[in-house]
């Protein structure tokens, strides 16, 4: 009889032996919290950070806070991935339980894209942008500080899962019906949705804002076609993130409600539908992958021209490619899922308009390459990750359309082929672009350059590292290991390639430390930025002091080219005269974001346990805020030209 | 132009293999298909891999090219023209090429998507058909015909086209044999058809691609492929020696969640999942 020989589901599970890494982590976590705790109090710290930096709705440390927060994330989606490497060096090991790897890769995923990717390049917009169109801050420099406390706690939100109750372990997908109650009954599944839901609510804010503020804010003569790359790259993401975010928005909604109200969108019974749940996470998706890559697009572009000595090749075609680029992503969602039956004409359709997005995106690598053609090539750490780019996005981009050409794909979905594809574009593409861009601007945020050698180390490291770790995952792939097995049988072929790659993700792993070792030491040893202008640049944010005043610039400059500052340069730069300046209007530091972010998380918090109590507090907590914010009529204030004054001088100006 | 097509083939395979380090060329599935509808899939990754190849050997060749000759040192003779704006012919040109790279790849994709639908030419009007049902966490698959059901483990005949109908009464999974061809999901209150055939008697190897929970790594069932009178023959072993399938079992197999080793069984009762409850489309 069939008992006899069926293993039930608690026996399956104490198959694995139990994991103290978990214990290991929260303790870890409650350490570093009671030092952090400490050290701000020894040192009397804590209104240097209240005024500072938590009540601050200036866009420069707003970005800093956001670069900051991105890179712990990546310290600890990085130490997801390190853990998964490691359960994977060599068949059937047991260092992770199933249980244990599934929360790991699902917590690694989505981390990494809306926790690491997106912030680190809100950060380096927040940063650069504003500076890039002359203007003084953003359009709406306190929904700019929500926008950063929203994402802030939906990430912390999200963290804390491990130490209270579970992570989510469905995937960064999250399809359902696993995601639903019925296969996943724990709070694990509810951080993932109320975490997002709350980070998103802050990313649709940023989109809005950094819309108006190219639209509205920009420099008397900036004409649309007279914006450096990086600020159109940005405008275009900020549309992408206004349409595509709202399908996030109500497929996270539906499920919670499934989950926590008993409704049946996407359940099995009860005419729920689970494809629809993937249908709507990958209208955002598809989106969401170009929200990531196009900032980078553009800090590529303004890196290539600064560090070719020379003017972005083709300004127009690299706008009409964004564009077009952009359109193009709202139509390609279904190559996610070309193997779930929607027949020949629809996957026709999809497999040719994904396609489509190689022509200007190949149009885009060109442009680049003859950039540099007749210019003169100075080899800074951000132009050489600028051209580490290239090649590694060619290759991704090349098995993207590969993947594309749907039958084919019905034998590289859900493979190790296609780990490595996003791999090779979101590491190659964006963290390459990134940290182009962390290297470029960080003597306009802290006013000292990175050090050269050091960065010379990361970028040739990383990028040997990088390939060792993930161009085996293309073969390994086209050998039928597929992701997310938490182990795999030996004999396969599949061993070497495993141990290889897991070499080369420790690599990575010790090349960040290079740049950790980089930044410390920065701080004491950098080369100092006086003029503002380190790397000979070519657009405004150069033209002011490193770091740039509360105010960015004295005087408004007078547009008449793309190349602005460089324009200036050649015909002799006269600084601004004191006498011209005036008054500057300036937005009040306030509290309130941070208050409201604290009640999100206290609100997301309660529904993850459905305590409708903590909820509840929660909730009035943010009517609260928002209520007492509308009757705050001191919100803003007038820099006197003395200050102004005494500022610049102090920058030597 | 077959013949062309057959030396850029080879030509592809000899980069592909180069690709390879590791030397254990033996073990690559989707590049070694063992039936007409993994041939077919490897005939459009061949082609596309061949002409996105010959787009990345042009930018990595202008790549090092511009990089070394316009690099930034002293007495660089290299022309230098700071205020280039961009060219409209070559900007046309890097545009057309792409154009007709994709026309290129987009119609035998298009070609084959139509042809792997439809049964192949070579089906019976009478098909073997197998009803592959994923639970959590174990493979169902149930002969109609015959009336026998084996669970984690499938037996086929070879040469002749076998139509799949995927469902699942759980989480989502992926009915994948990469030897013999691409996958398909299986998912709940839905029934998806998939055609396959194994050219030659063996053994393959059949996996879930789609994670569907902590069992996940054991979706996992092996192929055998036999002669049609050795499938034959299994047959009516089968239905001689193996037990029935009780509908208290059944459901057992199908909604507690567990492992299973491989099973077998004479019949099956008639009203499950499988079959009935999933016609409904999409
Ligand atoms: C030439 C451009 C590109 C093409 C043609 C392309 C094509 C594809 C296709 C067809 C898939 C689905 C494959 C499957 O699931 O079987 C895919 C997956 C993916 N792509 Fe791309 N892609 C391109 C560029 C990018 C870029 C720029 C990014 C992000 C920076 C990206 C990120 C991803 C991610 C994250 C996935 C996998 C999502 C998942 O299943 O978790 N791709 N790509
Ligand atoms: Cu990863
Ligand atoms: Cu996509």
């Amino acid at each position: 009889m069939l008992p006899r020989y069926f293993y039930n589901f608690s026996t399956f599970m104490s198959m694995f032996p139990h994991n103290y890494l978990i214990y290991g982590a929260d303790v870890s976590i409650v350490g570093a919290t009671a030092l952090i705790i400490f050290v701000l109090t020894y040192f009397k710290k804590w209104k240097w950070l209240w005024d500072n930096w938590i009540t601050t709705v200036d866009h420069k440390r707003i970005g800093i806070m956001y670069i900051l927060a991105a890179f712990a994330m990546f310290f600890r989606g990085g130490t997801d991935g390190l853990l998964m490497r490691t359960q994977l060096a060599l068949p059937n090991l047991h260092f992770l339980s199933a249980q244990h790897y599934d929360e790991i890769f699902t917590t690694h995923g989505t981390i990494m894209i809306l926790f690491m990717a997106m912030p680190m390049l809100i950060g380096l917009i927040n940063v650069a942008v504003p500076l890039q169109i002359g203007a003084r801050d953003v359009a709406f420099p306190y929904l700019n500080a929500i926008s950063f406390w929203t994402f802030f706690f939906g990430a912390m939100l999200f963290n804390i899962s491990f130490v209270f109750g579970g992570s989510p372990d469905a995937g960064w997908t999250s399809y359902a019906p696993l995601s639903e109650l019925q296969f996943d009954p724990g709070p694990g599944e509810n951080y993932y949705l109320l975490g997002l839901q709350l980070a998103g609510i802050g990313t649709i804010a940023t989109g809005v804002n950094f819309l108006v503020t190219i639209l509205k804010m920009r420099a008397p003569g900036m004409t649309l076609m007279k914006m450096p790359q990086f600020t159109w790259a940005t405008l275009i993401t900020s549309i992408i993130i206004i349409f595509a975010f709202p399908v996030l928005t109500v497929a996270l909604a539906l499920l919670t409600i499934d989950r926590l109200a008993g409704a049946h969108f996407f359940t099995i019974a009860a005419g729920g539908m689970p494809m629809m749940w993937v249908n709507l996470f990958w209208i955002w998706g598809h989106p969401e992958v170009y929200i990531v890559i196009l900032p980078a697009f553009g800090i590529l572009s303004d890196v290539i021209s600064t560090f070719s000595g020379k003017k972005i090749f083709g300004y127009t075609a690299m706008v009409v490619s964004l564009a077009a680029i952009a359109a193009l992503s709202f139509t390609v969602w279904v190559h996610h899922f070309f193997t779930m039956g929607a027949g020949a004409a629809v996957n026709s359709f999809f497999g040719v308009s994904t396609m489509l997005i190689a022509i200007p995106t190949g149009v885009k690598i060109f442009n680049w390459l003859f950039t540099m053609y007749r210019g003169r090539i100075r080899f800074t750490t951000p132009m050489l990750w600028a051209l580490a780019f290239i090649p590694t996005f060619v290759v991704g981009g090349m098995t993207g359309v590969m993947l594309a050409v749907a039958p084919a794909d019905y034998q590289y979905h859900n493979s190790y082929f296609l780990v490595s594809h996003f791999h090779y574009v979101l590491i190659g593409g964006t963290v390459f672009g990134a940290f182009a861009g962390i290297y470029y601007w960080w003597p306009k945020m802290f006013g000292h350059k990175l050090n050269e050698r050091l960065g010379r180390w990361h970028v040739g490291t990383f990028v040997l590292f990088f390939n060792m770790t993930f161009f085996p995952m293309y073969i390994v792939g086209l050998m039928g290991m597929t992701r997310r097995m938490y182990t795999y049988p030996s004999g396969l072929g599949w061993t070497a390639l495993n141990l290889i790659e897991t070499i080369g993700a420790f690599g990575q792993g010790a090349s960040m430390m290079i740049m950790a070792v980089n930044i410390v030491r920065s701080i004491k040893f950098g080369e100092r930025d006086v003029t503002g202008d380190i790397w000979d640049g070519r657009t405004l944010e150069w033209s002011t002091t490193s770091p740039a005043a509360e105010y960015n610039f004295s005087v408004l400059p007078q547009v008449t080219s793309v190349d602005e500052w460089w324009e200036e340069k050649k015909r002799g730069v006269v600084r601004p005269d004191h006498a011209t300046f005036k008054p500057i209007h300036m937005p009040n530091n306030s509290g309130w974001p941070f208050l409201i972010g604290l009640s999100f998380f206290i609100a997301g918090f309660g529904l993850v346990f459905n305590w409708w109590l903590s909820a509840i507090v929660g909730a009035l907590g943010i009517i609260t805020f928002l209520f007492l914010r509308s009757f705050d009529y001191n919100t803003d204030h007038y820099i006197p030209v003395d200050e102004v004054k005494r500022v610049e001088a102090a920058a030597g100006r | 132009m077959a013949r062309n097509r057959k030396i850029l083939r080879r030509f592809s395979w000899v980069v592909m293999a180069s690709l390879l380090l590791t030397g254990c060329s033996t073990q690559i599935p989707v590049l070694q298909p063992q039936g007409p509808v993994a041939q077919q899939e490897f005939g459009l990754i061949e082609w596309s891999f061949f002409l996105m190849l010959i787009v990345a050997i042009v930018v990595f060749i202008l790549f090092g090219v511009f990089i070394y000759r316009y690099r930034n040192t002293p007495n660089n003779k290299a022309p230098y023209e700071p205020d280039m704006e961009g060219s409209r012919k070559l900007e046309f040109i890097w545009t057309l090429i792409p154009v007709v790279i994709v026309l290129l790849i987009a119609v035998p994709t298009v070609r084959t998507t139509y042809a792997l639908q439809a049964p192949p030419s070579t089906a019976k009007t009478d098909p073997l058909v197998i009803n592959v049902t994923s639970a959590a966490w174990k493979w169902v698959f149930q002969y109609p015909k015959s009336g026998l059901e084996t669970v984690n483990y499938l037996v086929i005949p070879a040469n002749e086209p076998v139509q799949f109908n995927l469902t699942s009464v759980g989480p989502m999974n992926t009915f994948w044999i990469p030897s013999l061809g691409g996958m398909e999901f299986n998912m709940p209150n839905v029934t998806l058809g998939l055609w396959l055939q194994a050219d030659h008697p063996g053994i393959y190897l059949g996996r879930s691609a789609n994670f569907s929970g902590v069992g996940f790594e054991h979706m996992s069932f092996t192929v055998k492929a036999l002669s049609i009178p050795q499938f034959n023959t299994w047959v009516s072993a089968v239905k001689k020696t193996a037990p029935a399938l009780s509908s208290a079992e059944n459901n057992q197999i199908l909604y507690t969640h567990g492992l299973s080793p491989k099973l077998t069984f004479s019949s099956y009762p008639s009203t499950t999942a499988t079959g009935t409850a999933g016609m409904s489309g999409m």
